[in-house]
Parts: C-alpha cells; sequence; structure tokens
C-alpha cells in the first residue's frame, strides 16, 4: 500500500537539523531559507529544522547554537511553499514548552527520539504533541544495538502513546542490508494500521541508499535523508541519491532528481563547512557501532588532549554510550591522556 | 530518649534502602514503615528488622497516641501534596525524598544548616543532589553565569514514576543550580543508558566561568566540597581532575570548568550502579539527622 495516492514513500530531509551537527550548529537565517527555498522548490514534502540535538540542544554539552533554532524554524515555516517543516526534540534534553514554541512558530511534524529502549521517556511528549495538532513521529535511536522483537516492543510503546509513524533509526550508521529490512518488517507486524514505520539511515558503512530501498521493499512508509549527505557521520542517506534511485525502481517520491541534483551541489553544499566523508573517524562509528553525532566531539578532544580520535570512538562503543553522552568523551580522552603519559614517563625510567 | 523517632512512609525500594540507612544511624530510631500493600516486600522487610510496619496508609500513624518526630516520604509527589499539610499541622517535620517540591530546597553539603526549622524540606532530583554541590564549589569563588549538568544512569534505575515525568527532572534540577547552585541560569539533562552490566550512575557539570578566574582556587574548592558530599554518600568521587577550558565560538563565548563525577551506590538494599537512588536515600538520612539532633537538643533543654 502506498504511503498517499501520489506517493509510495514520502521523505523528509534532515540538512537542517542534523547537518546542524556537521555545521557545529553554526547555522544562521540565511543558511536555512536558502535550503528550505530550493528543497521546498525540488519537491521535498518535508523538512527538518532543528538544533542537531533537538529542541533545547544549545547547550556546553552538544554545541551552542549561533542563531535561536526557533526563528529557523520560524524562517523556514516563512519559507516553504509546499513543504512541512518538522522539528525533533529529545525527552530528557528538551522539554514540553519547547514542543508549543515551536508549534507557535508554525511547525507541523513533531519528532521524538528516545534510545531504542527507552521509549517509555517519551509518552508526555507525544500526548502534547497530539494534543497540538501537530504530525507526530518516534525515533528509535541507536537502532543497531537491539534486535528487531525488542525494537517491535519500544515501538508499539510510542504507537499507543499517540506516535504516527516509528522510524528505525540507524544512528550509527551500523546496519547492514537484511539488519535493517528485518527490523523495519518487525515493526510492520506490530503497529499494523496503528502506525507508520520509517527508516533514518547513515552513511558510516556506505549503505545509506541500500538500507533504504530495503526498508521501503519491507513496508517503510517513511525515510529521512539529507541532501548532500549534510549530516552526522559520515553523512545521512544522501536525499538525492535515493530520488535517483527510486526513479528507477518505480517509487514515488514526489521529489524532481534534476531539481535535488541541482540543489545538493548548487544550494546546500556551499553552506556546508566540508563534505561528510567516509573516513577513518566515520567508518570506525559504522564498525563500531557509535552515534554518529559524537563524530566532531571526539575530534574535538581529540586535538585538544592528543590523543587518537578513533580510540575515543572505540571506547565510547565499548561502554556502550548512547545518544547525549557527549559528556562522556571528554572524560575517555582524559584517561587516553593520563595512560599515555604514564606510559611514556614508565618508557623513560 | 537519645534518637528522634521515624516514620517511612512509602515501602518501595527508596523507602526500603532508606530504612537500613537509618537503622545504622545514631541520631534517628526508624520505628513505623507505612505502605498500601500488605504483600509489599519492604513492609515484610521492615517487620523482619522490629518496625510497626502497616498496609493502611497515613491515617493510622496519624491519628494514634505516639507519632514520629519525623516522617521521610518516598511515595510520589501527588501522595506528598494530599499527606504534607496533615503532617505539618502535627508538627511533623517532613523530609520529602518525591518530586513534589512542596517545602525549600535542601542539599546538606550546601544549605542543610540554613533548613533545620523548616517543617518540610524537599530533595529536588537525584541529579541535582549530585551536581549542586559542584555548581556551588564553583560558584563560591568565582562568578558562575551559567551552569549545566548531564545526569546519566542506568535505565534499569529509573522507575516509572521518573519515565512518565522526565520533564520534572529537567525542570526541577534547573531550578535547584539557580537557587541552590549559585548559577545565574541552570540547565539540565537527563540520560537513561540501558548498558549490560548496568553503568553506575555519572554526572557531569559545566559551569561557565569569567576566563581570568582563579582555577586553583576553583579546584580546590571542587575537592573541599566533594569530600563534603563523600562524607554522607561514600560512593561519591571526582572521575578525574576539573577540566578547564578557553573561550571558543562553540561554547557561546565562555570559559568553562568542567567536572566529572561518579556515584556509585552504598548496596544497601538497592543495587550498587543505582548511585541515584543511593544519593537520594543517603541526602535523606544526612537532613534527617541534622533534624533529630535539633529536635534531641530541643528536648533534652526544655
Amino acid at each position: 500500500m502506498p504511503y498517499s495516492a501520489d506517493l509510495d514513500i514520502r521523505l523528509t530531509d534532515s540538512s537542517l537539523r542534523d547537518g546542524s551537527h556537521a555545521k557545529q550548529h553554526q547555522f544562521t537565517v540565511e543558511h536555512v531559507r536558502s535550503i528550505v527555498a530550493a528543497l521546498d522548490d525540488a519537491g521535498v514534502p518535508v523538512i527538518e529544522v532543528t538544533h542537531g540535538d533537538g529542541l533545547g540542544g544549545s547547550s556546553f554539552n552538544y554545541g551552542f547554537s549561533h542563531t535561536p533554532e526557533q526563528e529557523l524554524i520560524k524562517a523556514a515555516v516563512d519559507t516553504a511553499e509546499r513543504a512541512r517543516i518538522a522539528f525533533l526534540m529529545l525527552p530528557g534534553l528538551g522539554v514540553r514548552d519547547d514542543i508549543r514554541q515551536a508549534a507557535d512558530n508554525g511547525a507541523a511534524v513533531c519528532r521524538i527520539a528516545t534510545h531504542c529502549t527507552e521509549a517509555d521517556i517519551a509518552v508526555q511528549h507525544f500526548g502534547l504533541a497530539r494534543e497540538l495538532g501537530l504530525e507526530t513521529v518516534g525515533f528509535l535511536m541507536m537502532s543497531h544495538s537491539q534486535p528487531p522483537e525488542e525494537l517491535a516492543r519500544q515501538a508499539r510503546i510510542m504507537a499507543d502513546a499517540g506516535c504516527q509513524c516509528v522510524y528505525v533509526v540507524d544512528s550509527a550508521g551500523a546496519l547492514v542490508l537484511e539488519e535493517t529490512s528485518d527490523r523495519i518488517s518487525a515493526l510492520v507486524a506490530e503497529l499494523g494500521a496503528d502506525a507508520q514505520v520509517g527508516f533514518h539511515g547513515h552513511e558510516n558503512l556506505g549503505l545509506g541508499v541500500a538500507n533504504s530501498v530495503l526498508a521501503v521493499r519491507a513496508g517503510a512508509h517513511q525515510i529521512d535523508g539529507s541532501t548532500r549527505r549534510f549530516g552526522a557521520g559520515a553523512g545521512n542517506t544522501p536525499v538525492e541519491g535515493f530520488v535517483a534511485v527510486a526513479e528507477k525502481l518505480g517509487i514515488r517520491t514526489g521529489v524532481d532528481p534534476l531539481k535535488i541534483i541541482d540543489a545538493a551541489e548548487d544550494v546546500v553544499r556551499p553552506v556546508m563547512d566540508g563534505e561528510c566523508l567516509l573516513d577513518r573517524l566515520s567508518l570506525t562509528m559504522g564498525y563500531a557501532g557509535v552515534y554518529s553525532s559524537f563524530l566532531k566531539h571526539a575530534d574535538r578532544q581529540a586535538t585538544k588532549y592528543g590523543v587518537s580520535g578513533a580510540e575515543i570512538l572505540l571506547e565510547a562503543g565499548r561502554r556502550e554510550l548512547v545518544g547525549g553522552q557527549e559528556d562522556q568523551l571528554i572524560e575517555i580522552a582524559v584517561a587516553l591522556a593520563e595512560k599515555a603519559s604514564a606510559q611514556s614517563a614508565s618508557a623513560g625510567k | 530518649m537519645t534518637k528522634a523517632t521515624a516514620a517511612i512512609v512509602g515501602s518501595g525500594n527508596i523507602g526500603t534502602d532508606l530504612m537500613y540507612k537509618l537503622l545504622r544511624s545514631e541520631a534517628i530510631e526508624p520505628r513505623w514503615m507505612i505502605g498500601v500493600d500488605a504483600r509489599s516486600p519492604g513492609l515484610k522487610r521492615a517487620a523482619e528488622e522490629g518496625l510497626s510496619a502497616s498496609a493502611e496508609g497515613v491515617d493510622p500513624l496519624l491519628d494514634q497516641e505516639e507519632r514520629p518526630d519525623l516522617v521521610f516520604e518516598a511515595t510520589s509527589a501527588a501522595v506528598h501534596k494530599q499527606n504534607a499539610p496533615r503532617y505539618a499541622e502535627l508538627g511533623i517535620q517532613a523530609v520529602d525524598l518525591t518530586p513534589a517540591a512542596l517545602g525549600p530546597a535542601v542539599v546538606p553539603a550546601v544549605n542543610l544548616g540554613e533548613r533545620l526549622e523548616a517543617p518540610n524540606v524537599s530533595l529536588i532530583t537525584c541529579g541535582g543532589q549530585a551536581t549542586i554541590p559542584m555548581v556551588h564549589a564553583v560558584s563560591r569563588v568565582t562568578e558562575v553565569a551559567y551552569a549545566e549538568i548531564v545526569a546519566s544512569v542506568a535505565s534499569p534505575s529509573a522507575g516509572p514514576g521518573t519515565r512518565a515525568n522526565i520533564d520534572e527532572f529537567t525542570l526541577t534540577t534547573s531550578r535547584g543550580i539557580e537557587t541552590l547552585g549559585g548559577a545565574r541560569r541552570g540547565k539540565a539533562i537527563i540520560i537513561l543508558n540501558p548498558a549490560e552490566p548496568p553503568m553506575l550512575m555519572r554526572d557531569t557539570v559545566f559551569c561557565a566561568i569569567p576566563a581570568d578566574a582563579d582555577r586553583a582556587a576553583i579546584a580546590e574548592s571542587i575537592h573541599e566540597v566533594v569530600a563534603d558530599v563523600a562524607a554522607y554518600v561514600p560512593g561519591y568521587r571526582l572521575r578525574t581532575e576539573p577540566q578547564f577550558d578557553e573561550p571558543t565560538a562553540v561554547s557561546g563565548g565562555l570559559a568553562r570548568v568542567a567536572v566529572f563525577l561518579e556515584v556509585e551506590g552504598a548496596g544497601d538494599f538497592l543495587p550498587p550502579y543505582s548511585g541515584n537512588l543511593d544519593i537520594m536515600t543517603a541526602a535523606a538520612t544526612r537532613v534527617g539527622e541534622g533534624f533529630a539532633q535539633r529536635i534531641v537538643s530541643q528536648r533534652a533543654a526544655s
């Protein structure tokens, strides 16, 4: 069954939310206006705009925003002619008043993310979002870390709380092909007609588009990507790449391939500080199953303490850190530096 | 009589852990454990320890001739809101472990001395008990324009009440960082981590400080207050030395100090990883002892 009469699946572009990580949260109103206008013109139906860590994310722990996110949301709403504007929020960081403010600013889709075993902390937020008349999406982050049955159980908690579409979110870019479709299938079987299923992919193992296609074949109705991969880690599923592949496979996305290819090159790329690359650190994240947003933080601590960024990320994987624990990367870097200086001291004796 | 008598209202995990701590106290005699379910394992344990255990709620406790000097409320915010006026009317001092936040906030290492006569005090949140002392340690040395805390707790140590009301944690803790910690603006973040075996509670405290603040004095103050807290929460410790950062664009132009803490529970009843719960029962015990000493000395004087 298609998403609607015209679309087989609905795309959400996250370059102005997940891309905030790559941009170290320095988006301006001008960046938002130019990207929203281009994506809207290409036919992208939903555009997400928020601090990378969701509402209230501007902080020491995650990085302070250049421009308050509510101003960015307002600018996006003003600019979009067709697209719906979405925002992300993480319970434990953002609060209900943040959701109210985003709704007041004209956002239409409320996306609520929890670690994939902790869906029950979002119940009060889904309730409020529905009360406010917002469309709701639930994010089960770090979905690679749990088997399909557990994800399905957590998806049920979100759906019962008022979530209309539950996403399998591959925050670490660690899912490999059937690992994606098995999880999507489990959610589809659990939720039936109660809620849709979506997939949010990352490129840390180079599988964003392939995983998304398998997700669609397993019954997903919503797919996330970021134009030009503008996102955390090696970046997100490239929207323009997915749109091109979808057209060849006869999957209707409603997005004009040539226009989105131009938008990626001419509008999004100039806003990016650099391309999102499958380099040593981001590949390490996919390989070790580490939250993609840790990339820039690990990089910064590695530079400050003179230790290996890859080792910081591997230790984060060993400690099973979840999204939001960026503070622990500092402590890991300090410990690595202390270990190194103890070793060099004993070598000097 | 050299001890003040106490009732624990709420026979769940927190109430039970608190009971074992109070049984060791030299200032408090826990005499009653009040629940609402006769099958509660906490009531059974209380009876085994020689407490008067009742599943009849607080009515019989408050109606009887001999009433407690102190009550520890370990029920829920809603129940405490019902019970608190009745304790106050009878002159029973209440230590509130729920998020009801009716009375003034107390962190023993920061302001217990100022609140010994309060009829009802609130213990804020577990994250607040762990981190506000550090904000206080910095703000007594230099101006703190903004403080932010990140509390990471093991998933199994976060009960249904916390999960259903997670906004209360962030909002109540943020307020405590300002009013008690002394930061001009506060922000609190809580993360639940399901790793197995469960992780010990970890807390990180970031304080914005002037670029020219006396860093040695700040570090020394932090070590002092860690020792103050560890005196009543033995598993409270620094993971590493305080870390200082120069102002950057990403930090909002502020210099900062970061404090990394770990809280290991005493394992009285709750498992050691749930330092977030242990710090609440340990702080409640310390507050109760402060109240008890005052009550006993007044009694001796009269």
